[in-house]
Order: C-alpha cells, then sequence, then structure tokens
C-alpha cells in the first residue's frame, strides 16, 4: 500500500508492504541509522520519533505512520553531533550500534523533562539496552550535556 | 604527547551520529538474502530430506542440503593454526546436535521468500535420545560425536564414545599429601552457568565476488585472518581466493571470536556467483551460535593455622555442547589464570574434563574460563577466611603472589613483573570503606548490607602463539597510515593503537590513519580476543613505528647531509642539531615517494611473547539484602584495576564500567536455560536479562597503576579481567548479609530466600 509521510522535514511517499515494519520500511529508504536490536521491543535501538515522540520502530506497522511526521537520527545531525560530542568525550560510546536510538531518546528527554534528576533520567532510558558501556559512562554525560547535577 | 590522554575514539562521531558503517549498511542492496532451516529436535539423523518444492517456489535461488555441501570437517574457533578445538563440524551434517543445529540453507531474492521456503522444506528426522545433562554426559548411552572423521590437530584427551571432548591435568607439588598436613581444609563445589554475549549487533555477513572473481565476505568479526583460513578449509578454496573484511563492530565480546554466519553467504555467492547476505534475528542470536560454558568447580583449599594457603585444588568439568569451539583451552584458562595467586602454596591442582552434550555450543566469551575459575576459587578463599576468622582481606593480603615473585603455575616459575595487586586491595578497603561495613549493618525493616571482595587475573595476549604484526608508512603528504589486522569492536582499540604511533612518531592522533582490517591489506593479526590488542598489537605498533622513525631520521639526515646523530626529529621538523638547516617531515615525505631511486619509507614491526603478563582487579559490592524476599540490591562496586599504564584513561574507564556490569549481569540475573527437550527458554531479552540502566547501583572505578617491561609504554590489558571479580565478590556479601552461601550462579532472589528458608 502506498502511505504518505514527513521524513526528516522531507514530504515522502513510500510504497509499503501491509505487514512491513518501519524499522524495514526507513532502512530500505536509505535511513541506516535505525538499527534493530531485538524482535521483542526490549533494547531500543531502533528508536525514532513519531510526532516527536520516541517509538519503537521495529514494532511499529509502517502504514500506521500513514500522514505522521518521521524523525531520525539523520534529521537532527546537529543536535545530535553535539550531544555526541560530549559522550565522546566521556568515552561513553564504544561500539556505537545503539547509540542513534540512545541518543534520539536522550534528545526526546530533553524536550520532555525540565531539570531531571538522576533517577528520572535513568528511569526515562530504561528500555535502551547497552551492552558495552555499563550505563555509568553515558549517565555523565547526559548531565554533563544537560547541565543537570 | 598522547599515551595517558583522554582522546575521544577517533570514530565517534560517526558511529554515534548513525553513519553507515556497520557491515549490514554496506551490503549491496541486491543481495541475495539467506536464511538457514533449523533443527526442531536436540538429537536427530536426517532420514529424509525433500527441498524441491522450495525450489520451485519463485524469487528461490537455491536450496543446499548436506548433500550439497563439502564433506570436511573443520571447526569455527577462532585460534591459531593449528586449532586446538576439534575439527568436528560440517556445513551441514546429516546428524544435528542441538535444537537450531543447521539443517539447510536458502537463498532468495527476498526476506519474505527466504522465509517462505523455509517451510516448504520437507525433512523425516530420526529422533535420538539427547544428551542435556552435562553432568550425565561422560558414560551416557547416547554419543553426541559418533562419526569417525572427526579430527583433533594435538591429542587432547578426547574420548568421544564416552561424550568427552578433552582432558586437562596440572599439578605442582602433590595436592594429597600436602593437604595431609594441613591444619584446615575446605572444600566446596560451584556452578556457573552459561551466559550470553548479547551484543548489540546481532551476527551478520555479506560477500561478494570481485572484479577477478576472488570470494569477498565482509562480517562483523574478531576474527577476519582465522575467518578467512575457516572458509579455505570448510569450502575448499584456496586461501588466495578468500579476501575477508571487517567494517565497524557493533560488539562482540568473545561471541565474534567464533566464526558464526560467514560460511553461509560464502557458500550462496561461490554457487551462485551472486552478492548474499545474512543477518541473524536476536533469537538466532541467542540459540545458534555461542555462549559461556558452563561449568561445575570443585575447590579445595588448604591452609595453616596461620592463614597461609598450602593446596588450591580445583577440579572442573565443563559443557561445551554440541560442539568443541574453544572447548580445551577455555577449560585450561581456568586453572591458568586462579593458579599463580596463591604463590604461598606448596601444591596447586588443576584437572577435569569437558564434556559434549546436545545444547548449543559454548565458546568464547569475555574472561574465557578465567571468570569460571575465579568465582570457584575466590568464594572458596572467602569460606577459608571465614573458617580461619580471618578478615577476607587479610587472608589475601598474606598470600597473593607479589612483583617480582613467581609461582610455578606462572610460565614456568618466571618472575612477576608488573604488579599492583597489593595496592588496588588497599585502596579498594579504603573506597569501600570496609571497616565500617564488614561483614554487615542491620538496616532495620527486614533489610541488612553487607560488603565482600575477590580479587581475579587475566593474561595479556596467549604466550609462544599469538603474534601480530604492525606496519606503518609515510604517505606522500606527511601524514602516516597504520596497518593493523586486529579489529576495534567498540573497545577504541584503533584509537589507542594510534595513540601508541603517534607517541613514538611524537605527531598528533589525526595525523594517524588507521586501516583494521582487510585480510588483503593488513598485516597478519590473530585478532582481538585473549586481551592482546593492546599488549600484542600494541607492541607490534610501537615497534613498527620506531622503526619508521629511525628511516625518517636516517633519511633525513641524507638530504641535509650530515650524519644520523646530528637529526633531532621534532614530529614535523628535521633540524639539525645545531639549527642550521632544517628539513619539514611533508618535505621529506614527499621527497621520499617522488623521483628516481626513492623509497617510500615503511616501518614493519612484529611482536609476540612468551608471557601472558596478568592484569589484576580487586573487586568489592556492597549488596543489601532483603531478608524477606530474598532480593539482592547491589549498592556498590569498587574495581581497583592494575593494568599497567594506563593508555587512554576515559576509554580503560567505560571498558571496566562494562565489563563489571557483565559480571553483575552473570552474578545476578543472566542465565541460559533450557527446557527438557533442550530448547532454549531464554532466547530474548524478555526472558534473557542483561542488567539495565536501574539493575547495577553505583560503580566506582580506580586505576593502581604498574609498568609492565614488555608491554607498550607499561601497557598490560583490560579487555577481559573486568568481567570477573563481581560474581564471587557479590556471593561473599550476600553471605556476610544474610549467611546464605550461594554456589551456583546467578544469585537469584529465590535462591537466597529459598537458604533463609532452610537455615
Amino acid at each position: 500500500m502506498q502511505i504518505e509521510t514527513i521524513i526528516n522535514d522531507k514530504k515522502v511517499r513510500l510504497e509499503v508492504e501491509n505487514d512491513e515494519l518501519l524499522v524495514d520500511t526507513l532502512r530500505n529508504y536509505g535511513l541506516f541509522s535505525v538499527r534493530q536490536g531485538c524482535d521483542t521491543s526490549c533494547c531500543g535501538l531502533c528508536t525514532v520519533w513519531i510526532d516527536g515522540k520516541p517509538t519503537l520502530s521495529c514494532t511499529t506497522l509502517s502504514f500506521r505512520v500513514n500522514g505522521k511526521t518521521i524523525t531520525t537520527i539523520e534529521g537532527v545531525q546537529k543536535e545530535a553531533e553535539e550531544f555526541a560530542r560530549v559522550l565522546a568525550s566521556e568515552g561513553a560510546d564504544q561500539c556505537g550500534f545503539c547509540s542513534p536510538g540512545f541518543i534520539m531518546t536522550v534528545l526526546a528527554m530533553k524536550r520532555e523533562l525540565k531539570n531531571p534528576n538522576e533517577d528520572e533520567i535513568v528511569h526515562y532510558l530504561t528500555g535502551n539496552l547497552c551492552r558495552c558501556t555499563g550505563y555509568l559512562g553515558q549517565l555523565r554525560a547526559i548531565k554533563k550535556y544537560l547541565g543537570v547535577d | 604527547m598522547s599515551i595517558g590522554k583522554s582522546i575521544p575514539k577517533i570514530d565517534s562521531i560517526s558511529i554515534t551520529t548513525g553513519k553507515p558503517v556497520y557491515t549490514d549498511d554496506l551490503a549491496m542492496p541486491n543481495s541475495l538474502v539467506v536464511k538457514i532451516l533449523r533443527s526442531p529436535h536436540a538429537f536427530a539423523k536426517i532420514k529424509a530430506i525433500d527441498k524441491s518444492r522450495a525450489e520451485q517456489l519463485p524469487g528461490v535461488e537455491l536450496v543446499l542440503t548436506y548433500q550439497d555441501v563439502p564433506n570436511i570437517r573443520f571447526t569455527l574457533a577462532g585460534q591459531s593454526y593449528p586449532e586446538p578445538s576439534p575439527y568436528d563440524r560440517l556445513i551441514l551434517d546429516r546428524v544435528v546436535r542441538y535444537v537450531g543445529d543447521e539443517v539447510a540453507i536458502v537463498a532468495a531474492v527476498d526476506e519474505k521468500t527466504a522465509t517462505q521456503a523455509l517451510g516448504l522444506i520437507k525433512v523425516d528426522y530420526e529422533v535420538y535420545q539427547p544428551v542435556l545433562d552435562y553432568e550425565q554426559a561422560i558414560g551416557h548411552p547416547s554419543v553426541v560425536h559418533f562419526e569417525d572423521d572427526l579430527y583433533c590437530n594435538f591429542d587432547i584427551g578426547m574420548e568421544k564414545e564416552k561424550n568427552i571432548v578433552c582432558k586437562h591435568h596440572v599439578e605442582f607439588g602433590n595436592v594429597e599429601d600436602e593437604l595431609k598436613n594441613c591444619a584446615v581444609v575446605v572444600e566446596e563445589t560451584y556452578y556457573t552457568q552459561a551466559q550470553a554475549h548479547a551484543m548489540m549487533e546481532t551476527y551478520r555477513a555479506f560477500s561478494y565476488l570481485d572484479h577477478t572473481g576472488r570470494l569477498v565476505v565482509v562480517t562483523s568479526t574478531q576474527i577476519p585472518f582465522h575467518v578467512k583460513r575457516q572458509l579455505a578449509r570448510a569450502l575448499q578454496l584456496p586461501a588466495s581466493q578468500i579476501r575477508v573484511i571487517k567494517p565497524r563492530i557493533g560488539g562482540g565480546f568473545g561471541g565474534k571470536q567464533t566464526g558464526a554466519v560467514e560460511i553461509f553467504t560464502a557458500i550462496v555467492t561461490l554457487k551462485t556467483g551472486k552478492p548474499a547476505k545474512i543477518i541473524y534475528d536476536r533469537k538466532e542470536t541467542f540459540s545458534c551460535t555461542t555462549s559461556r560454558h558452563a561449568m561445575r568447580l570443585k575447590v579445595k583449599l588448604g591452609s595453616d593455622l596461620d592463614g597461609t594457603i598450602r593446596v588450591v585444588d580445583i577440579q572442573g568439568l565443563s559443557d561445551t555442547g554440541a560442539y568443541g569451539e574453544h572447548a580445551p583451552t577455555v577449560f585450561s584458562v581456568v586453572g591458568e589464570k586462579t593458579l599463580p595467586l596463591y604463590n604461598k602454596a606448596k601444591a596447586l591442582r588443576f584437572m577435569g574434563q569437558v564434556v559434549y552434550t546436545n545444547k548449543m555450543p559454548a565458546g568464547a566469551l569475555r574472561g574465557y574460563g578465567a571468570t569460571q575459575g575465579t568465582f570457584a576459587l575466590e568464594s572458596a578463599v572467602n569460606k577459608l577466611a571465614e573458617k580461619l576468622n580471618m578478615d577476607p582481606i587479610e587472608i589475601r593480603m598474606k598470600n597473593l603472589i607479589k612483583e617480582g615473585e613467581s609461582s610455578p603455575a606462572y610460565h614456568d616459575g618466571k618472575p612477576l613483573d608488573s604488579s599492583s595487586l597489593h595496592r588496588c586491595i588497599e585502596k579498594g578497603k579504603e573506597l569501600i570503606r570496609w571497616q565500617e561495613k564488614y561483614p554487615r549493618v542491620e538496616m532495620g525493616n527486614n533489610k541488612v548490607r553487607a560488603v565482600g571482595m575477590a580479587v581475579t587475573m587475566q593474561g595479556s595476549g596467549i604466550a609462544g602463539i599469538d603474534t601480530a604484526s604492525a606496519e606503518i608508512r609515510l604517505n606522500d603528504d606527511g601524514n602516516y597510515t597504520l596497518l593493523v589486522g586486529s579489529t576495534d569492536m567498540g573497545t577504541g582499540s584503533d584509537t589507542i593503537l594510534a595513540q601508541m604511533a603517534a607517541e613514538v612518531l611524537d605527531t598528533e592522533v589525526e595525523n594517524i590513519i588507521v586501516n583494521s582490517a582487510d585480510t588483503d591489506v593488513s598485516p597478519f593479526d590473530p585478532g582481538s580476543y585473549a586481551s592482546s590488542t593492546t599488549y600484542v598489537t600494541g607492541m607490534a605498533v610501537k615497534k613498527a613505528a620506531e622503526q619508521l622513525k629511525a628511516k625518517i631520521i636516517e633519511h633525513g639526515a641524507k638530504l641535509l647531509q650530515v650524519n644520523t646523530g646530528e637529526i633531532v626529529f621534532t614530529g614535523h621538523t628535521l633540524k639539525t642539531s645545531d639549527g642550521s638547516a632544517s628539513l619539514s617531515l611533508v618535505e621529506l615525505a614527499y621527497k621520499m615517494v617522488l623521483g628516481t631511486g626513492k623509497l617510500q619509507l615503511v616501518g614493519t614491526a612484529t611482536y609476540g611473547n612468551d608471557v601472558s603478563p596478568p592484569p589484576f582487579i580487586a573487586g568489592f559490592a556492597e549488596v543489601e539484602v532483603d531478608k524477606e524476599t530474598g532480593k539482592v540490591d547491589l549498592l556498590d562496586f569498587v574495581a581497583v584495576v592494575d593494568c599497567g599504564t594506563v593508555v587512554n584513561p576515559n576509554l580503560a574507564r567505560i571498558q571496566t564500567e562494562g565489563g563489571l556490569v557483565q559480571g553483575i549481569g552473570l552474578a545476578l540475573y543472566e542465565d541460559v536455560r533450557y527446557d527438557k527437550k533442550g530448547n532454549m527458554q531464554t532466547n530474548n531479552f524478555m526472558n534473557y536479562k542483561i542488567p539495565c540502566r536501574k539493575d547495577i547501583g553505583n560503580i566506582t572505578v580506580v586505576f593502581e597503576e604498574s609498568y609492565e617491561p614488555s608491554g607498550p609504554f607499561g601497557a598490560k590489558s583490560l579487555g577481559e579481567v573486568v568481567t570477573n571479580s563481581p560474581a564471587p565478590a557479590i556471593a561473599a556479601a550476600v553471605y556476610n548479609a544474610v549467611g546464605v552461601r550461594i554456589n551456583d550462579l546467578p544469585i537469584t532472589p529465590e535462591k537466597v530466600f529459598m537458604g533463609l528458608k532452610n537455615k
């Protein structure tokens, strides 16, 4: 079926299968930042924004984004890079495979929460797994980036 | 100066901001999609297989069964040739040995068609009684490997008719005699579970034929050169016809030290001439690759009344599952990385067997046997301390090997050249505030807090076997290209190797282009495993850079018409010592590559050592145990680390934190479980719990540097040792809290609760 969406500020018309998942649609469209780490909505790697809200694209059927706005990290490169530099200065990037989904969640949190404390940050990001860093370096980077204690 | 600086990883921005740099991002869009039909039975023989319906499905390119593939046994273990792991695999075998074992390979134009084709293959099985409990494997009526073409490069003690893959026995002194002289003996049996790597990027590869018809395989692997050799053997293809390229890797943890998917795309490309790709989903990654070896370890410790440990005896049994990847080596490491620790002992022994079962194979996983051995030995030492009424810190300070001392179990009694372990313990004791907290503090409300500790060691590369080469060349524009065959799986090894080269050449990391790894281009490197990259590849890089620097000075002197001794090289300029003449590096660079009779300057070096210097960690856990539910919360973990010189403090810290969290997962949450028919029950992140942000409490990492004379700039390894201390330290803390000794990991609330109930 055909759907119309706005992807990273660009109006696009896409042909998708009835059972196609958004992660596949986006990767087929050339947005390689969107990665799949599980098949059970557990890891957060495939997080993109749908109408500004962080959403798991591996469990979203593509036809459901008809008429909606999708943002991937390719659409917020400047802001993402700004945070990525803080993350890298902490050494907290490691393999980087989970980073795009993680960063999309961090940037969404920045929009959603005002001056979050440590517990709120940890809670917001609990669905984003990372096997390399042990999370603490990411937390240090987020706090530095948001300027919170 | 670059060494000791927290330089960000050279690939940070591209990997974090989602640039297409990983295997699947680079695959050709027209690649055939490869899928595997897998066995539903733990142990069976294929009586008949009918693939005709699948082949007729439009879009299906080919279907391969055991009748269509080369019939030669190989191992997927990523080890230097000749591998100690048995050659017990076929690409597709008529016998399937675990639920998930490969039955057929399908290639189709897209994923949907390939998946549909899997359902059209009809297989008739003769189902056998599986061997599922590894404690029942020896002498089980079923024999997992009964074929007669199974092959071992060495005598590893295989008795396949008894399901024994290999046997191991090392002994120094006489354990039985010495035990008789000991005033105190403790004996305990420990169980460590199978653990999953759970790297975020699942296994994947793609392949194609290049313009000369050679096979090119691009794969997320830690071991490009070993993959090339595996492909050559399994596919019966000359190695010269194969090129393996490793792009960015989304985590490995030892999982990608074992070949997994490369053979499947390669055989499809060879048979069709077309590009092919395979991506394992999370379920396949969990249930059709490898895990940590589950082990049973019986420990006997004997000591004098003053707490001097006189005997360390560990008897092991290890479960390698259906195939023997890394079976002998993971097992021997259990002893190698534990026995040297308590070097006042008069007798040391490690012995036992590794057995085949009908479960997913075990393989390499960060810690590689040392993790299992550390849990058993350190838990036993904690028990011994209690029996002697000694502080567990005191017993360790008294018995542990020190810098300059030797142990018969450490490279035939060679002295240990570097260790700050005793300082690590002192520092950790202070940071966790042991004096205030040991052994426990009652919090009221049925909660109790307690501390526990453990120490651990690993190695740095494999002594006498793993040897790496490096090349560095001065380019025409005055910068350098560093060629290495090691794999950066996210650890930052490319960055620290560049730091080492930059240090020698007195330049900035930005001037070093790192190329790793492409078997057509890179000098040989066994790969990134056995905690070898910083130490082994690093030393090769340092030596190569030193050779290049000497050549730069030599040729600079020629051009400036002075003796080499008169040249001062400042990284960007060559000057005569009297300051009368100078030449920029850029000038030297283009002069060396242009014109007749010139020579582009290249430094090359190879390094391997006959010892494997251990990094050390003292780990301290503080837990809170709920006496009503048995729930254990980890409040704080302090790790004080001796990895020699810290090359990049930030990267080292993250590497340590990540490894500790993996160790915490092993201690408290992670467990690869099977049902009674051999189906894996924990094949997704819902059932297999790796720690999330809320599970880990606070972690403190401190480095207590030593100087390893055989390592680059004094450095030792770090990658694996970081995983080993949490399990025994947390188990000790739980015991100190509520008096329940958990000897089988993970330490779940149920086990603690039942322990409390049965007290």
